[in-house]
């Protein structure tokens, strides 16, 4: 069907997690539109937080797609340069992730206070579990890059980590932003 | 095979300036950080979820390179959103709802004020 | 592609060891005979757990040799056992991931599956999941009673249901599969998408191939949902979250929807492989070109489709607005017609062929004739107005065994028995074959007729003892005859496992196309070696042109070159 197989089986990944998160999204708004009274919760979380890794993620991503940029113009040290980039990206990512969560943690919003809290932490924990996944492919990918091997790998793990970027820009208003 | 290699070299044929995509999309990324604050309802849903739509087609269009990829990938993507709509359709009736013929929901809305994390 | 040549590869990988060739192989035959030999093991328990229970039923209270006297949980548990294993650890692995890992490179031409690691961490997944399962009869409290569909609150809250390690251990392992069965299922598709031999247009692909794909797909589509609610699921276990508890909040309904958005599909996926299985058993044996090729596939997919709509009609008595039962009556009721359209494209198959009553013909055969009643009777419960009266009695249960039976069992008989020569090399008995044919079709309905009667009769499932209901005493002697029922064909059963062992080693030489059929795995060697083709195989025609006029022979194989004067593929001894 001319797609490289690499490729391919990366959009079959990405499609099953759609209806993952769709899965666990769906029934948060739904539970959402039913409570009013969640917004007062969602009005502890930081917004500035938020933004702030919204903003790091979307910067990761254009490093994502840079380092595909230079894989494909066949310059593999520079594409794994940018992918060690991306990789901090998703690492400052966690670090300001686990200074919210102890913060609110420590405030008492654990995940049993109430079911906004719940779905707050299993979602971005989920979230945040596909963020690791991808930076240590990502750090994989960058170690054959750099020797200028199977350079397409930079594009397949680029597709996957722009998706968990897409996943966190619903999160980003779903949780933060709708008070 | 030789379908493998046309597919292969898209990239170079054509150019996003990926900066400005990543630009435009912080500009979007303040807007909805901004949009709240008016306190109108309508507006802040708008810059939320509005935004976050137009945010999401960006990084797939052109970072995911729908825009070049095969049609039918986009197709894909497009029929497993479609699903999820369908199923939280076939669900919000029954999660909407607080109670039915001979039943209703226990739990209460904490009144305004109360609730929050002190347990 | 001569006799020298492949017993030549055939000596070519002899030199690894045991482990390296059996446990750690990425060769897509090995995997599949992995997923093989462990849905079959694991079938042992399904089977062992139903009887234990059935004899319960029957002799309520008594010893159960084997097992000793049951309780109350243990009935649960068992139920619950036999359940899951069925149709996660049994027609799952069997129908999918076996018979998907052996055939699908076969049948495409090509050497293996795109990403063999990823295949063999699949089947390690697998392996862990089902470990994991069997693990959860040994923890405190024992292994989970709440039914496979684990609702909540009685799955979520270790008070109601008593068994704090067996829910969550039995949560994780079903997760643990999905997430295997998610890695084959995108192995699959990359592979029939992208790797299929010189020659093979879409449409030249066989129909088993095509069916394993599209329920890879339907699986990829649907199980999303219930994994995040498996992990909503786990937090409330045992992280104090309340997602499926309306105490905070929650709604247990939504577990329900989840479950089913994903389970309905899944009687599909499980569905459309066993379909795909029987049109290529009934096409070598009558002689006859599939009827209407394209139209099966257009009627799969949109089978596909449609399951995505139904799910809600598990729900009718769950409290669920009544505007949506009304629209998932309809579209249970469309779904119906889609597969009475296949069945009559099978019936149309058979006609005017010339019909060879092989063992895996007369499965076959049994398939649509037990899958026929097992339809039928799903008309009764997909309208909300019956189904009130139905739901959850034993008519829903027999209901959906005449699916499941067929599916898993008959259906996997006919693969099992088709491809055994190409598996092993070697021939099964034809006798105890028959033997063991009659003797299951046979004791399997003398099973579960008697179980609609009891259905209509007001015999709820998941009942632990029926003593307990005087009222309903005068259908006792309908469940001591299901249960002498399930005896016999327990009793059937070591017949096959004798022919299926005694055949790998001493059964007839089989050659390489036995069944002189025509699709690609039958150009191979039987067994194939590693790297399956001698010479690669060119496609030159769609896989069921049999009784070709104008030929000598009356088959006429997809990798034969269309002007050769020679006979179609020399057997290759
Ligand atoms: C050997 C033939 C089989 C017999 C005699 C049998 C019998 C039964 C019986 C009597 C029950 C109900 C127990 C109760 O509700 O108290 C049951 C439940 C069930 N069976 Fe089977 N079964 C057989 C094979 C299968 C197969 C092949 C599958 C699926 C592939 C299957 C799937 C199920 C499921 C899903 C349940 C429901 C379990 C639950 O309520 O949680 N069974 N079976």
């Amino acid at each position: 069907m001319g797609l490289p197989t690499g490729r391919l089986a990366v959009w079959w990944v990405v499609a099953s997690e759609i209806v993952i998160f769709g899965g666990i999204l769906g029934s948060y708004v739904m539970f959402r539109l039913s409570h009013d009274s969640w917004a007062e919760q969602a009005a502890v979380t930081n917004t500035l937080a938020g933004a702030f890794n919204t903003f790091v993620l979307l910067t990761s991503s254009l490093t994502a797609v840079l380092a595909h940029q230079a894989a494909e113009r066949g310059d593999g040290p520079r594409a794994a340069r940018l992918l060690h980039f991306t990789v901090l990206g998703g690492l400052t990512f966690l670090i300001v992730k686990a200074f919210e969560w102890t913060y609110e943690i420590s405030h008492g919003y654990t995940i049993g206070s109430n079911l906004f809290w719940s779905f707050y932490y299993v979602a971005a924990g989920l979230h945040g579990l596909h963020v690791i996944v991808g930076m240590i492919i990502m750090l994989f990918v960058a170690r054959t890059a750099k020797r200028n091997e199977e350079l397409h790998r930079v594009e397949n793990i680029g597709i996957y980590w722009h998706f968990v970027d897409l996943v966190w820009i619903f999160l980003f208003p779903l949780l933060y932003i709708a008070k | 095979m030789a379908e493998h290699a046309t597919a292969h070299a898209h990239g170079e044929t054509h150019h996003t300036n990926y900066v400005k995509i990543w630009a435009i999309l912080l500009v979007l990324l303040v807007v909805s950080v901004v949009g709240p604050e008016f306190g109108i309802r309508t507006v802040t849903l708008i810059t939320a979820f509005g935004v976050a739509i137009v945010k999401a087609w960006m990084v797939a269009h052109y970072f995911m390179h729908l825009n070049i990829e095969k049609k039918w990938v986009v197709y894909i993507m497009v029929i497993m959103l479609a699903f999820m709509l369908a199923m939280v359709g076939g669900i919000s009736p029954d999660v909407l709802k607080h109670d039915g013929h001979n039943w209703e929901k226990l739990w209460e809305e904490p009144a305004p004020g109360a609730g929050g994390g002190a347990h | 592609m001569s006799a020298h040549a492949a017993s030549h590869a055939e000596h070519g990988h002899h030199e690894q060891g045991f482990v390296r060739k059996y446990l750690l192989s990425t060769d897509h035959k090995v995997i599949g005979l992995q997923y093989l030999f462990t849905g079959m093991l694991m079938a042992l328990i399904g089977g062992f757990t139903v009887y234990v229970f059935r004899m319960q039923l029957a002799f309520p209270g008594e010893e159960v040799p084997l097992w000793g006297r049951v309780t109350a949980a243990q009935y649960n548990a068992l139920v619950t056992t036999h359940g899951s294993v069925m149709i996660f650890w049994v027609a799952m692995p069997v129908l999918i991931a076996a018979f998907g890992n052996f055939l699908i490179p076969l049948m495409l031409g090509c050497d293996d599956m795109v990403f063999p690691r990823l295949n063999r961490l699949s089947y390690q997944l697998f392996l862990l999941s089902a470990l994991i399962l069997i693990a959860s009869f040994f923890v405190p409290g024992g292994p989970f009673g709440g039914a496979w569909t684990a609702y909540p609150p009685l799955s979520a809250d270790p008070a109601y249901n008593a068994t704090p390690w067996g829910a969550t251990l039995w949560l994780i392992a079903v997760a643990l599969e999905f997430v295997a069965f998610l890695l084959g299922g995108i192995n699959f598709i990359t592979t029939a998408m992208n790797s299929r031999a010189p020659g093979m247009k879409m449409f030249d692909v066989p129909i088993v191939i095509w069916m394993i794909v599209l329920a890879s797909l339907v699986f990829m589509a649907s199980v999303g949902p219930l994994i995040a609610g498996a992990i909503m699921l786990l937090f409330d276990q045992r992280f104090g979250t309340g997602f499926f508890n309306p105490a905070t909040g929650g709604d247990p309904v939504l577990w329900q929807h989840l479950f089913w958005f994903f389970g309905h599909p899944e009687v599909y996926v499980v569905l459309l492989p066993a379909l795909g299985i029987v049109a290529e058993v009934m096409t070598t044996f009558s002689r006859k070109k599939l009827f209407a090729y394209r139209t099966v596939i257009f009627t799969a997919i949109a089978t596909s489709i449609i399951s995505f709509f139904v799910w809600a009609h598990h729900q009718f008595v769950a409290g669920i607005d009544p505007r949506m039962a009304g629209l998932f009556t309809v579209t249970t009721l469309i779904i119906s017609v889609p597969i009475a359209e296949m069945m009559f494209i099978y019936i149309a198959t058979l006609y005017g062929g010339s019909i060879r009553f092989t063992t895996p013909m007369l499965w076959a055969l049994a398939f649509i004739a037990e899958f026929l009643i097992g339809g039928v009777t799903g008309i009764y419960l997909g309208a909300a107005g019956s189904d009130v009266y139905f739901h959850d009695t034993y008519f829903v249960l027999a209901h959906f065994h005449y699916t499941f039976f067929p599916i898993a069992f008959i259906a996997t008989f006919a693969g099992l028995t088709y491809w055994f020569p190409k598996m092993f090399g070697r021939m099964m008995d034809e006798r105890l074959g028959k033997i063991h044919f009659w003797g299951t079709i046979i004791a399997f309905n003398v099973i579960f007729i008697p179980l609609f009667l009891t259905g209509a009769g007001g015999d709820h499932r998941r009942i632990f003892d029926y003593s307990l209901f005087p009222e309903l005493a005068g259908l006792q002697g309908l469940r001591v005859l299901a249960t002498i029922g399930l005896l016999v064909l327990i009793a059937f059963q070591p017949i096959f496992i004798y022919n299926f062992i005694n055949s790998m080693f001493r059964g007839k030489v089989a050659g390489a196309n036995p069944w002189r059929a025509n699709t690609l795995e039958w150009a191979a060697p039987s067994p194939p070696p590693h790297g399956n083709f001698p010479e690669m195989p060119v496609v030159y025609r769609g896989p069921y042109e049999y009784s070709v006029e104008g030929r000598d022979e009356d088959y006429w194989p997809q990798h034969v070159p269309p002007d050769d004067p020679k006979r179609p593929a020399e057997q290759v001894a």
